[in-house]
């Protein structure tokens, strides 16, 4: 009687600790897509077949070591095999095994479906932020992790998306099959939404492919799942998924400002605007190896600040930044910044941090250099 | 009684080669030990006691140094932010505390465990090339003093992760690099050489009588083990040179720039990483198949298929690889090719834990530590096959990998599954080696504290990874700060208990209950015929070994 008793209880007791532990954080989310729907639904079918053959191996186990105590008198059984006892616990798996696979099987083709998508979206990787473009649209932008440093330090309250916000996130359409094309610029990094289903890496020289139909308007966050270096966890990943429409709208207003910084090449440019702006780039693309400061990370990430070779070489500078390093860790800007900025950051690290050369890269010599 | 080997009737042991417990290792032999003494002793000593005895104390020591670079990550991961290290330097500490674990603790406590139990187990006086046992040994701490080195050169030591992906790991990669793969080599050469004389002694020197089929599991495993060592430590020095060559001499095996291929290094690294997890499992498999037979005193059931299930684990090692890289954008026909294959394990795997159960069933069980470690083998192992199982379900993977989920997974299978095992061999075993037994106060007190620290420290992690926790992050969102201090403090807890195995060893040393030469009434094999502790040399005389006929 005591035994069952015990017997009840370690049951009750795992059904309460299993029922918790699938409340809501503290599983995988069901997401708002009909692929991660389905992942979600094999993530628990194949847990429940491990609850059960967990209860019956372990229900076993704990019988026979509570049942053949030798302090209880037990005294040991001569049998040491028993082939049909032993085929049938090696089919059963199988078969368990096959019935698991089918499933799966069928998910992952229909993941693998990236055909007929209504939107294209290149997702780039780069230490440490991501780059999009959508693809035949002329827009594309940077997003860098925007949670403060202080926050970071313990200086200042924690928000409640630390390090889970950006300043600029994705914004896809609902409804519409967008389909997500991964590269890297540097190493290997792999873009992660949870709710979304889409782990995919972004791998330098390679263009990896997934898709997405996401189903319900919101802020979907994720973040960097490969090891990528230093800020590896400050590399998030923020989607906003809106309705069509208000996505058609706020494409066409991305186009427009895409347009007025393409004519801004025409024009001659001032210092002080070139530094303004240049100032901006740099603390969003170049700072996070270069440091604010231009102090650098040696011996990986020179100094730019008081750097000879850099203020002696004009030409060369401009050259680096377009063309990035060679088996170096400076990746090539020609695709991800627009000659507006190119020109600004080059000039803001020419005369920042007591590097006065007095120099101004005008943007139309970058579109030059560029063509 | 299960049927015996010939166990009464004394072997041919030398019988000058002192009573129980009556001497110790060293001034038994006076007759035929001529060796230096002191320091010159162990430097060159090709005794496969003393060998093993050399790769154990250094297995445990390197456990405790990958165990404080464990400690220096869960600190940090106490509470969301930056408190007490930055970003550089976690990662230097998350990869240490791998290669350290993996290639420093694991793998050299099995060879340790090999060297003294395979010659006793098999009956033959020593390892088949003791000079070369020497050299294996006297390898590691020359790769390792180099590779802890690193921490303190320029830049740091490594900091992109035990599997040290390209390019982060070459075009990325700190100066130090150079270093770690030097020291990489030199493990590798000592891993290769050690598994050269491993077979050579299961294939040549077993006793007469004993054929393939009547050897231990132990014996078994590490023949198995041993094969795969030789199969894949090349992969891994060939793609190390490879990450050399694009450093230091401009080539671009992985560098896209010049026309190289980051994936292939997955491949290769992988091709030779999933093999190494069967090699840091196997043995483990051995020594569990030796205990649960001998404390619940009856014969170990199946051990056919023992040995097929893990032939098989062993082949099907080398063909699940790509699973770790479900999410690099693998072509469809392979994924499905590699979700089934890494499915299949699961049946041999499933076999030897039915077995293990079933040699419990109907048997006449009692509770020593050994067997303690064991059982919770069997128990937390399954359970990290089980989340094995869950991420081998390849769209399902999609949304585990590179989480705290991976991190669960295989902490289960390496801390309470190699490592509990190789913690239950030493109990097991410490009445041979030292002719007391362990104090088995100390060994509840350190098996029940290890118990409750392993699954504090890693069952949470389960959740924290499916709640959405990438691995290798040193900071991380609020709604994973509960499961992460959880872990912090089992992992203390975890850490100190440790210091009781310590004490236990240090005190079971120098003294205790003594051990008579059948430490254990329910032990069968060879190496209880010897006296406690074993002399410095045993089986000069090789032992007629009769097999157990049914």
């Amino acid at each position: 009687m005591r035994n069952l008793a015990g017997v009840v209880a370690a049951i009750g007791g795992s059904v309460w600790l299993t029922r918790s532990a699938l409340a809501d954080g503290w599983n995988m989310p069901l997401g708002v897509t009909d692929v991660s729907r389905d992942i979600h639904g094999l993530h628990m079918t194949i847990f429940w077949i491990c609850v059960v053959i967990g209860i019956v191996v372990f229900g076993v186990m704990f019988y026979s070591l509570f049942r053949y105590r030798r302090s209880k008198g037990a005294k040991s059984a001569h049998f040491h095999e028993n082939t049909t006892v032993e085929v049938v616990w090696t089919a059963i798996p199988l078969l368990i095994l096959v019935g698991m696979a089918l499933p799966a099987t069928a998910t992952l083709k229909e993941m693998y479906d990236a055909e007929d998508a209504d939107l294209d979206v290149m997702v780039t990787g780069q230490q440490w932020r991501w780059h999009y473009e959508y693809l035949g649209e002329d827009v594309s932008f940077i997003s860098n992790m925007s949670t403060p440093r202080d926050q970071i330090d313990g200086a200042a309250a924690k928000g409640e998306n630390y390090l889970l916000e950006v300043d600029q996130p994705l914004v896809l359409p609902v409804d519409r099959k967008v389909r997500f094309l991964l590269t890297s610029d540097d190493v290997v990094h792999s873009w992660w939404v949870p709710d979304l289903a889409v782990k995919q890496d972004a791998i330098p020289g390679f263009v990896n492919e997934n898709w997405v139909r996401i189903e319900e308007p919101g802020t979907y966050r994720g973040q960097c799942t490969e090891l990528c270096g230093r800020n590896h966890g400050f590399m998030p990943v923020v989607v906003e998924a809106v309705p069509p429409e208000e996505f058609d709208t706020w494409l066409a207003e991305r186009k427009q400002a895409a347009a007025r910084e393409a004519s801004g090449v025409d024009r001659e440019w001032g210092m002080d605007e070139l530094m303004t702006r240049g100032q901006k780039v740099y603390e969003s693309v170049c700072a996070s190896c270069h440091q604010v400061d231009g102090s650098g990370n040696p011996p990986v990430f020179p100094a730019l600040a008081n750097n000879p070779a850099l203020m002696e070489e004009r030409d060369r500078h401009i050259a680096t930044v377009i063309n990035g390093v060679s088996g170096a860790p400076m990746p090539a800007f020609s695709s991800t910044l627009s000659p507006v900025e190119i020109a600004a950051v080059v000039t803001y690290e020419r005369n920042a941090w007591g590097n006065e050369t007095g120099d101004i890269v005008q943007p139309s010599e970058i579109q030059s250099q560029l063509e | 009684m299960a049927p015996k080997l010939p166990p009464q009737q004394p072997l041919q042991t030398p019988a000058e080669q002192g009573n129980d417990g009556a001497a110790t290792a060293g001034h038994v032999n006076e007759g035929y030990h001529h060796g230096p003494s002191g320091l010159m002793r162990w430097l060159l000593t090709t005794n496969h006691k003393e060998i093993g005895t050399l790769y154990l104390i250094f297995s445990l020591s390197m456990f405790f140094i990958g165990g404080i670079f464990a400690l220096v990550v869960r600190a940090e991961l106490f509470q969301p932010g930056l408190q007490l290290v930055q970003p550089e330097f976690f990662n230097q500490m998350t990869t240490m505390h791998g290669l350290i674990m993996v290639f420093g603790a694991v793998m050299p406590g099995f060879v340790g465990l090999a060297n003294w139990m395979i010659p006793l187990q098999v009956g033959a006086p020593d390892m088949a090339l003791p000079r070369l046992n020497n050299f294996s040994f006297w390898l590691l701490p020359v790769a390792f003093t180099l590779l802890l080195s690193t921490l303190l050169m320029p830049g740091g030591g490594p900091n992109f992760g035990w599997t040290f992906y390209a390019p982060l790991s070459t075009t990325y990669a700190p100066p130090s690099t150079t270093f770690f793969i030097l020291s990489l080599h030199i493990a590798g050469i000592s891993s290769i050489l050690g598994a050269i004389n491993i077979i050579a002694t299961i294939l040549n020197m077993r006793a007469p009588g004993m054929r393939m089929m009547d050897m231990p599991l132990f014996v078994w495993t590490w023949l198995i083990t041993a094969f795969l060592l030789i199969a894949v430590m090349p992969v891994l020095a060939g793609v190390i040179t490879m990450m050399l060559m694009d450093i230091n001499f401009g080539t671009s095996f992985f560098n896209a720039a010049g026309g190289g291929d980051p994936v292939m290094f997955q491949h290769i690294f992988w091709f030779f990483g999933h093999p190494e997890v069967y090699i840091m499992i196997l043995p483990a498999f051995g020594i569990v198949s030796a205990i649960i037979p001998t404390f619940a005193r009856k014969r170990l059931f199946g051990y056919a298929s023992m040995v097929y299930a893990t032939s098989s684990i062993a082949i099907l090692s080398f063909l699940v690889w790509a699973h770790h890289m479900f999410a690099v954008g693998l072509p469809l026909v392979a994924e499905l090719f590699f979700m089934y294959t890494t499915m299949l394990i699961a049946v041999p795997t499933g076999v030897k834990v039915f077995n293990w159960i079933a040699t419990l069933f109907q048997g006449s069980i009692s509770f020593e530590t050994p067997m303690l470690f064991a059982l919770a083998f069997v128990v937390l192992f399954t359970i990290g096959g089980f989340s094995g199982l869950m991420l081998a379900i390849a769209p399902a993977d999609f949304q585990y990998h590179d989480t705290y989920f991976v991190v669960a997974h295989f902490h289960y299978v390496l801390v309470p599954g190699a490592v509990f095992a190789i913690m239950a061999a030493v109990y097991y075993w410490l009445p041979k080696w030292t002719g007391h037994y362990p104090n088995e106060r100390l060994g509840r007190w350190h098996f029940w504290t290890s118990v409750i620290g392993v699954n504090l420290t890693f069952f949470p992690m389960h959740f924290s990874g499916l709640a959405g926790m990438p691995r290798r992050i040193p900071d991380y969102a609020l709604q994973f700060a509960d499961f992460n201090m959880a872990s912090s403090i089992g992992a203390l807890l975890f850490g100190t208990s440790q210091l009781l195995f310590v004490l236990m060893i240090i005190k079971c040393v120098r003294g205790g209950e003594k051990a008579p030469a059948k430490a254990w009434e329910g032990a069968e094999d060879l190496e209880w015929t010897v006296p406690s502790p074993a002399p410095l040399h045993t089986f000069d005389t090789p032992p007629q070994f009769h097999h157990r006929e049914g």
